[in-house]
Formats: structure tokens, sequence, C-alpha cells
């Protein structure tokens, strides 16, 4: 199907997978789906709703194992490794796979122990450690300016956009190397979505992103790459500026024109 | 346009219905309890010893059934809160959608035991089994009461429980685990404290409950008005030794008005706990 290969030459690609079928149990939702994504780009997911964008996303860190009942065909590979393999470790790869939800979900406790919960349950229990790590990944997702007087109040406080960027300082103080967006600025309103833009745009060449979005032009903004899917297919993926100018498919080119979705 | 305001009325009458009762009843206690502050005032309460009946010198101490109350209550809790939170723990987090299905209804069921036939079954089983347990003369003791107690209060403080673990937003469960952190670890750390003001006001309210029930308690705890702290010892409570002595009592006597008293000591507790569990449920956002 692909006639050339959209990605330069010196393109790593960190997640790989080959004929992935998914089901929620006897509903088939992804359709033999392949597909190369590179290390150290932006990947946008688009596609109506219901199209498998969000379960997609989710196999990378097997969050849709914890829904009973569903069902993973095919390979899926990050950094070469099968993640689905018998004795696959999830805990490790949760932490190399981190993820920012739709609606932003701190936990009920302080800034601080929002951004410590995950070295902290992976065995840093050192105070001072784990200070340089929330101050250092509050830096990163554009937060620390506006908390750092006040780490030990509750972060159910924070505005949504702010709640939204400690969400993504939590999942940075891990460490991961590829970061997971699933709609994150759907639910914030313009101004903290250009802040969350900015803040993508800052992470582009650090981190793996992949970002599933419903707003074409936020796709179009910020990604290198955009995956079109459509009914559990994926019907095209390449470089966002062709996606966006010259689509090759069809069904590609009426939905960011509009037409349907 | 008069039908309005007469079924308006109507209904703000029948709204108002437990007001009104509650003031009637506490009316009615301060009003029957009122003469025993003056003579012989309420110091005569601040005693050791509880006497009513006697020919030489009646004590009127009801220390020794606060103790008694405090005692099988406290020990109750201390088996009905691990058991209930671990339960709820379990039923809401962990248990498959056909184990809870089994347990659900079980639990309900220990909740529509009747108290007095609960107190049956401590009086033929469970105290027997106490006596030779410990070698004790009588098995009626505080345990004994406190054990039937906590059958009582595990459905309650469980069924709670779980409401305020299930109330937990699924979201902050998934943000733990996309952390990498384990379940163990999710529900100990995420989960627990998120639900840990819903779980006190249910061990509040179950502490209410086990505070005021009678009839089990009168029936297995032995009824000697002693004061101790041993939970192998016979005990009196507060509501047992109304129960037991209300009907004989001679009306307007001293005595009459004493067990008023030892009724206002129990309402201001169980009133003063369902006020903390308001309040915790309040402040914590779990009720407006």
């Amino acid at each position: 199907m692909v006639e050339t290969s959209p990605f330069p030459a010196d393109t790593e690609h960190v997640i790989t997978t080959s004929k992935v079928n998914f089901f929620y149990g006897a509903t088939q939702a992804l359709f033999d789906i392949t597909m190369d994504i590179p290390g150290r780009r932006v990947t946008a997911f688009i596609g109506p709703s219901g199209c498998g964008k969000s379960t997609f996303l989710r196999i990378f860190n097997r969050m849709n194992d914890t829904i009973s009942g569903t069902r993973l065909e095919g390979d899926v590979r990050i950094n070469g490794e099968d993640i689905y393999e018998n004795g696959s470790n999830v805990v490790r790869l949760r932490r190399k796979v981190g993820m920012v939800f739709q609606k932003s979900n701190p936990f009920p406790k302080s800034i601080f122990d929002n951004v410590a919960y995950g070295p902290r349950i992976h065995g840093t229990h050192d105070r001072q450690q784990l200070a340089e790590i929330v101050e250092k990944s509050l830096i990163r997702s554009a937060l620390w300016d506006e908390v750092k007087d006040r780490l030990e109040t509750n972060a159910l406080g924070l505005s949504g956009g702010q709640q939204q960027r400690l969400c993504i300082a939590r999942a940075l103080a891990v460490g991961p190397d590829i970061l997971l967006m699933d709609e994150p600025a759907s639910a914030l309103d313009p101004k903290s979505t250009i802040r969350i833009e900015d803040l993508i745009g800052e992470l582009r060449n650090e981190y793996t992103i992949v970002i599933v979005t419903h707003n074409m032009q936020q796709a179009a903004r910020i990604s290198d790459y955009t995956a079109f899917f459509y009914e559990g297919h994926l019907v095209e993926f390449n470089a966002t500026k062709k996606i966006f100018t010259k689509p090759r498919e069809k069904q590609t080119e009426d939905y960011i024109t509009g037409r349907f979705g | 346009m008069w039908k309005d305001k007469a079924m308006r009325l109507l209904m703000l009458s029948a709204a108002s219905t437990s007001i009104f009762l509650v003031a009637l009843i506490f009316i009615f206690l301060m009003k029957e309890s009122a003469p025993f502050a003056l003579k012989p005032g309420l110091g005569a309460l601040i005693d050791r010893q509880w006497i009513p009946v006697s020919f030489v010198q009646e004590h009127f101490g009801i220390l020794s059934l606060v103790t008694g109350s405090a005692l099988v209550t406290g020990l109750s809790m201390l088996f009905t809160i691990p058991l209930s939170v671990l339960g709820a723990i379990y039923i809401a987090e962990i248990a498959s959608p056909v184990e809870r299905e089994i347990l659900k209804p079980f639990i309900e069921l220990l909740a529509s035991i009747p108290s007095v036939v609960l107190g049956f079954f401590g009086l033929v089983v469970l105290a027997p089994l106490i006596k030779n347990l410990f070698g004790l003369g009588t098995g009626l003791s505080a345990l004994t009461g406190a054990m039937l107690l906590t059958l009582m209060a595990i459905p309650t403080v469980i069924t709670l429980s779980e409401d305020a673990i299930m109330s937990v937003p699924r979201a902050y469960k998934d943000a733990s685990q996309a952390l990498g952190a384990s379940d163990l670890q999710t529900i100990f750390q995420v989960i627990i404290p998120a639900a840990l003001p819903g779980i006190i006001a249910a061990i509040m309210l179950g502490v209410g409950r086990v505070i005021g029930e009678t009839m089990a308690v009168l029936m297995v705890t032995g009824n000697s008005a002693i004061m101790t702290w041993s939970p192998l010892a016979p005990v009196r409570t507060m509501t047992a030794t109304i129960a037991a002595e209300m009907g004989e009592v001679s009306f307007g006597s001293l005595h009459y008005q004493a067990l008023f008293w030892i009724g206002l000591v129990l309402l201001a507790v169980t009133f003063i706990l369902n006020v903390i569990a308001q309040r915790v449920l309040v402040r914590y956002g779990m009720m407006k």
C-alpha cells in the first residue's frame, strides 16, 4: 500500500505493530493494524469517535488489560521487545511508557505527593531525591513557577489546565521514553489548550509522543506524523504535512475537509 | 389558590414531623430527669456504684455502666474495623462479579437477623465456647457481647465502606496503574486514602449502632454493674440497664430519673458521633 516511506532514512522506529487485531468480547475494534511509530517525534492519531484510535493507543502501555473480556492478536513491540509476550513485565513497561488521560486526574493529594507518587511506588523514598525529581518534572511540564510556593497544597485546588500539566509532570517523574496522550486538551479552554500544545512542542525532542486528538487543527499544529483511523482500520499514515495537503485516500480527504466525522 | 396553600401546609407538616418528634422526645427526657439534677444533684451520677434499690443507701453512679458500654463497644470495634474494611476492599476492588453476587446477599442477610435471635445464638453457642476456651466461671462477658455486636455492626460498616471505595473515581485507578503501580499499591496508596473520609464515617455510624444496641448485650454480657476493663469479666451497659430496669421501677422515683439520665447520656454520645461523621463527610466533599 505504501509506495514511498514517509520517514527519513535514519528514522528509528520505537513502537512497531504488526497485524494487530483487538476485541472487546465478541466485538472486533481493530483490524490488522501494522504501523511503525518513529522515536522522538510527535505522532497524532485522528479519526471520528469510535474509530479505535484510543483503543490502539492504550495497547502500547497495556492499559486495555484492565478491562475484562478484551483480547489482542498480533505483534506489538517497543524498542524491539514483544510487550505482550508471556512473562513480559507490565510494571517496567509502564515506567517506560507514560500516559496522560483525556480528563485530568490528579490524586486528591498534595501537588508534591502527586508528582512523587510514581517514584515512590518504584522505590525512591529519599526526601531530597524526591524533591529533585518533583522540581525537575514540574519545570519540564511548565508548571513549576505557578506552584513552587504551594507544593503541599491539594492538587484539586489547581485549575483544569494546571491539573493537566500536573498529570504530565506526574507521568514524566518516573522517567519514561514514550508519552501517550489521550485527547489531553479536549476538556480544556483554548488558552490552556495552547499551553499544553506548547508543552508538547518543548517535549518533542526528548520523548516519543503519541497523541490522540479530535481536533484536526491541533494534529496539524503539533504533530510530525498523522495516522487516520476509520472504523477500526488504519486508513492512512503519513507525514502530517502530506496528510493535510495531499491525502492519498479519499476517506482521509473527506474527513479532514469536514465532510464527515 | 387556597388548595395550593392547604396542600403546601400539609406537606410541610409531614416533612417537619421528625423535627417535631425529636424535640418532643428531648423535652420529655428533660422533664422526667430534671428533678434529679436539683436533688440529689448530678454529682450523684459520678459514682462507681449502681445500687438503685437498697434499704440502706441507694447509689446512682453510672460510671460502671459507661465503662461497660465503652468496653463492649471498643472491643467490638477492634473486631469490626479490620474485618469490615478488608471485606469492603475485597468486595469493591478484588472480587469477581460472581463472588460479589454471592457475598452481598449474605451481608444483607446478616443485617436482617433480629438482635434477639443473635442474642439467643450468643447465649447458647458463643457463651459456652468462651467459657470453656478461657476456663471461666461464666461465658457471659464483655467479650461475648462484643463479638455479637461485631456481627451486627459489620453489615453497616462494610456496606458504607464499600460505597465509599466504589465512589472513588475510576480515573485515579487508571492514573496509578498507568504509572506502573501494582493493584495492591493502587488500593492502599490511592483508593483507600481517597475513600478514607467515607470509611471513617462508616465506622462512626457503626459505633453509634453498637453503643445503642440493647437486646443482644442484655442477653450475653452478664449484667453485673462492676467497674472493670477486663474483656472476660461480666459487665453491664447503659442500654441494658435501661431495658432491664425500666419495667419495674416505681414511676417518678430517683431510680426512674437516674434511668432517664442514662438515656440522655446515650443520646448525647450518639448525637456527637453522628455530628462528627457528618462533619467528616462534608469536609471531604462526600456529602453536601
